[in-house]
């Protein structure tokens, strides 16, 4: 094999190519011929540089990782002899390599292992070969080549991998039942519905490494015998559902799906299937009915999708996460991935971190990590220097956790115990300015709106709650509206049919568990210890601090505020709807709420 | 059912040609897929805006599924409209994320602004405001979709220059 001692990098992305790319390759080489370097340097094409809107077209030079641009045909010669010959840059055509800073996903943290995000940011997600060279792939010939199912599933098994998607139930045991099962066809389905709010893990996973989640579905139904399988994604994530289109093509053309991958016995193929807007199509049974095209309703288990699912034939289900750990699993080793983690949660998690946290984004760490090293060594602490006052885990079915639970070790068991769920790995935190019963009302007011309506528990149950809620909030709340709470959270949580039932009256449980303080100010003293709820709270203007600069009543949205330009403002409470937009953009931080 | 066809009002994309033919080329294209109602709908939405009760009917025909199914599909996922939508369409995330960060003061704004409320069109048919579940870009709450573009970080006082960006685009 030839050895270049430099590469030439040229992108040949549309702007690049409408501004002469290819004819630079082609000066280049005729170049290289001629000064006798063709030996010496090599020319690539790559995709795109740089921003999309630089002078283009745009080249690298490595292994110096020298940025170029703005280049003809006629100024190759010049640069040839320049770089290559005299060994110097050329800096009439040097541009600064920017640092794109990705607001999602930073560099890894020092507490941090990363397998299911190892290659996102990295890798070109529309490029299957880039995910080839990152050893993508490999781990399927090698299934497919050397191991019968039973040997997949047990490696599987043996790792310990639970579902990701938040019930934590064993991956390789869920791709026995079905390997079991008798049918005609035998469905695999990539649960991409990420509808917690909150948690966006899964569609960077889609949108970053599409490949990664196609391969472990496609090693998943070798294990269980599926020969069709289906990713269902939201309709709020257009993009990942395009990149899962565009990836699945790819592998088709790779003859990694369809008949007979890889030369072997084994055939499958991949469709991706939209949602509409529904969360509660998350769960098992309500998905399978939505990719059938019916309303997404959840149906009483047993019988499991194992054995009757989509269309009645066996079907699992594993979400984005899970599968995007198979491929690692089988390169590496069960016992490499057993031996991260902690007790019977084995391998990491991703979380997303949002809210009151000083760096937001997404994480990737092992099991048994504490909360408290998750917020405040990885998430840098909480924005604004102000005090922590609870974390919310698992979305709309989870629960707020306060300060004296930040030890417990991250586990599935452990945040179970805690009246919380690990879910789908979503972590918003909050500060001393959030008040917990106008979560607790914000999250009932979510299920409450996405209960498919099918079982009676779910439909009426959390309307009552969420009119109980609103009413404390609004200051009506009566002293046994409390037990009431109790009452109602036990009997949804006991009666309801699917997961979303039984997991609605999680916030408005552990709030009550937790900061009972609060709701306890709201229902006997009238006042939100926040000062979030809009009925309990009235705005003032501080003489002295305001310089009446006229901002305030400028902006706000109902004419509530007066005064003359240099005079102190004042706020008519009668007309103030208590929205807090003079209070954010007072720059002298004269308006204080009472 | 035909009845029904009868009465399709003059302005209902099956009564134009152009939409018409859009919408015959979706039924075809996925006719025979299974599970095909789900796809249809999600084209459909996609490319017309929105799914008229006359357009669910015509469905219903080309798919040989009762009226009642597709009916009972179209108004089971919030992502399927019944009526037209504005020219353009500002979306507000009320995840959790967004919600701490306070999108309640900008869907105030963007209310006193267009003097619709989320779900509503502006008069003059060219924006649509409406709140959305959580679209998954929780670091850069608060979120606006406006279009298809995120908007991140938004502020109350700079949310009025998105709406006029918008109409300035028109004029």
């Amino acid at each position: 094999m030839a050895y270049f001692r430099s590469h030439i990098l040229v992108s040949v992305d549309p702007i690049c190519v409408e501004k002469g790319a290819y004819d630079l390759i082609d000066a280049f080489q005729d170049e290289l011929v001629k000064q006798g370097l063709v030996d010496e340097v090599q020319v690539l094409e790559t995709s795109r540089i740089g921003d999309p809107h630089s002078e283009g077209p745009d080249l690298m030079v490595y292994p110096e990782a020298v940025h170029y641009a703005n280049l003809s045909v006629t100024d190759v010669p010049f640069l040839v002899e320049e770089h290559f010959v005299k060994g110097r840059v050329a800096e009439k055509f040097m541009r600064e390599i920017e640092e794109v800073v990705d607001e999602e996903l930073s560099a890894p943290q020092a507490k941090e292992v990363r397998i299911v995000l190892k290659n996102i940011g990295d890798i070109d997600p529309l490029n299957i070969e880039e995910y080839i060279a990152r050893d993508g792939y490999l781990a399927l010939g090698q299934v497919l080549l050397e191991m019968s199912p039973e040997e997949t599933i047990q490696e599987v098994i043996d790792s310990g991998l639970r579902g990701r998607g938040g019930a934590g139930f064993p991956t390789g045991l869920k791709w026995r039942f079905i390997r079991a099962a008798e049918g005609d066809q035998k469905f695999m389905i990539c649960n991409a519905d990420e509808g917690d709010p909150g948690a966006f893990a899964n569609r960077r996973v889609l949108e970053g490494d599409p490949h990664s989640v196609i391969e472990g579905m496609i090693i998943a139904a070798y294990a269980a015998g599926a020969s069709q399988g289906y990713i269902y994604c939201r309709a709020e994530y257009p993009i990942a559902v395009q990149t899962m289109k565009t990836a699945i093509e790819q592998a088709r053309n790779f003859g990694l799906l369809g008949e007979n991958i890889l030369g072997s016995e084994f055939s499958f193929d991949l469709e991706v299937r939209m949602g509409a807007g529904a969360f509660v199509c998350g769960e098992e049974t309500a998905l399978m009915a939505s990719i059938e095209g019916k309303r997404g309703e959840p149906r009483p288990r047993p019988p499991f999708p194992a054995q009757k699912g989509l269309w009645d034939e066996p079907s699992n289900i594993n979400n984005v996460e899970t599968f995007s750990n198979i491929p690692q699993i089988i390169l590496n080793g069960a016992e490499w991935f057993a031996s991260l983690g902690y007790e019977k949660s084995t391998g990491t998690k991703t979380f997303s971190m949002a809210g009151d946290v000083k760096n937001t984004g997404l994480i990737e760490v092992p099991f048994g990590i504490s909360l408290r090293e998750i917020i405040f060594d990885v998430g840098g602490g909480i924005k604004d220097d102000k005090k922590f006052k609870a974390i919310q885990t698992g979305g709309p079915m989870g629960g707020c956790l306060p300060e004296s639970y930040l030890d417990l070790p991250m586990d599935y068991e452990a945040l179970d115990k805690a009246g919380s769920i690990l879910g789908s790995g979503g972590l918003v935190a909050m500060d001393e300015g959030t008040c917990m019963v106008d979560i607790a009302r914000f999250f009932m007011e979510f299920t409450q709106e996405e209960s498919c309506g099918k079982c009676t528990p779910c439909r009426i149950g959390t309307r009552r709650i969420l009119e109980l809620l609103t009413r404390i909030c609004d200051g009506k709340g009566k002293p046994e509206d409390i037990g009431t709470l109790r009452m109602l959270c036990d009997q949804i949580n006991e009666n309801s049919l699917c997961g979303l039932g039984k997991g609605a009256p999680n916030p408005v449980k552990s709030t009550l568990e937790h900061f009972l303080d609060e709701y306890e100010a709201h229902i006997y003293e009238k006042r939100c210890p926040a000062k979030v709820c809009k009925a309990l709270i009235r705005f003032e203007i501080l003489d002295g601090l305001c310089t009446g600069c006229t901002l305030c009543a400028r902006n706000c949205p109902v004419d509530a505020i007066s005064g003359e330009r240099r005079q102190l403002h004042v706020i008519d409470p009668d007309i103030c709807i208590q929205c807090g937009i003079c209070e954010q953009i007072c720059p002298y931080d004269a308006i204080e709420i009472k | 059912m035909l009845k029904t066809l009868e009465k399709i009002p003059v302005d209902d994309p099956i009564n134009d040609h152009a939409q018409r033919v859009i919408i015959d080329r979706i039924i075809e294209e996925n006719k025979t897929l299974p599970g095909a109602t789900m796809v249809v709908l999600n084209r459909l939405q996609e490319a017309i805006g929105f799914i008229s009760p006359a357009m669910q009917v015509y469905v219903a025909k080309g798919l040989g599924e009762p009226v009642s199914r597709i009916h009972g599909v179209v108004s089971f996922y919030s992502f399927f409209t019944t009526t037209p939508r504005g020219k353009h369409t500002i979306k507000f995330c009320v995840g959790t994320a967004c919600y701490v960060s306070g999108i309640n003061q900008i869907v105030e704004k963007a209310r006193q602004i267009l003097g619709i409320e989320p779900g509503e069109t502006t008069e003059d048919g060219l924006i649509t405001i409406e709140l959305c579940r959580c679209v998954g870009a929780c670091s850069q709450a608060p979120v606006i979709v406006v279009n298809e573009e995120f908007v991140g970080r938004v502020k109350p006082n700079r949310f009025p220059k998105t709406i006029q960006d918008l109409k300035s685009k028109e004029a």
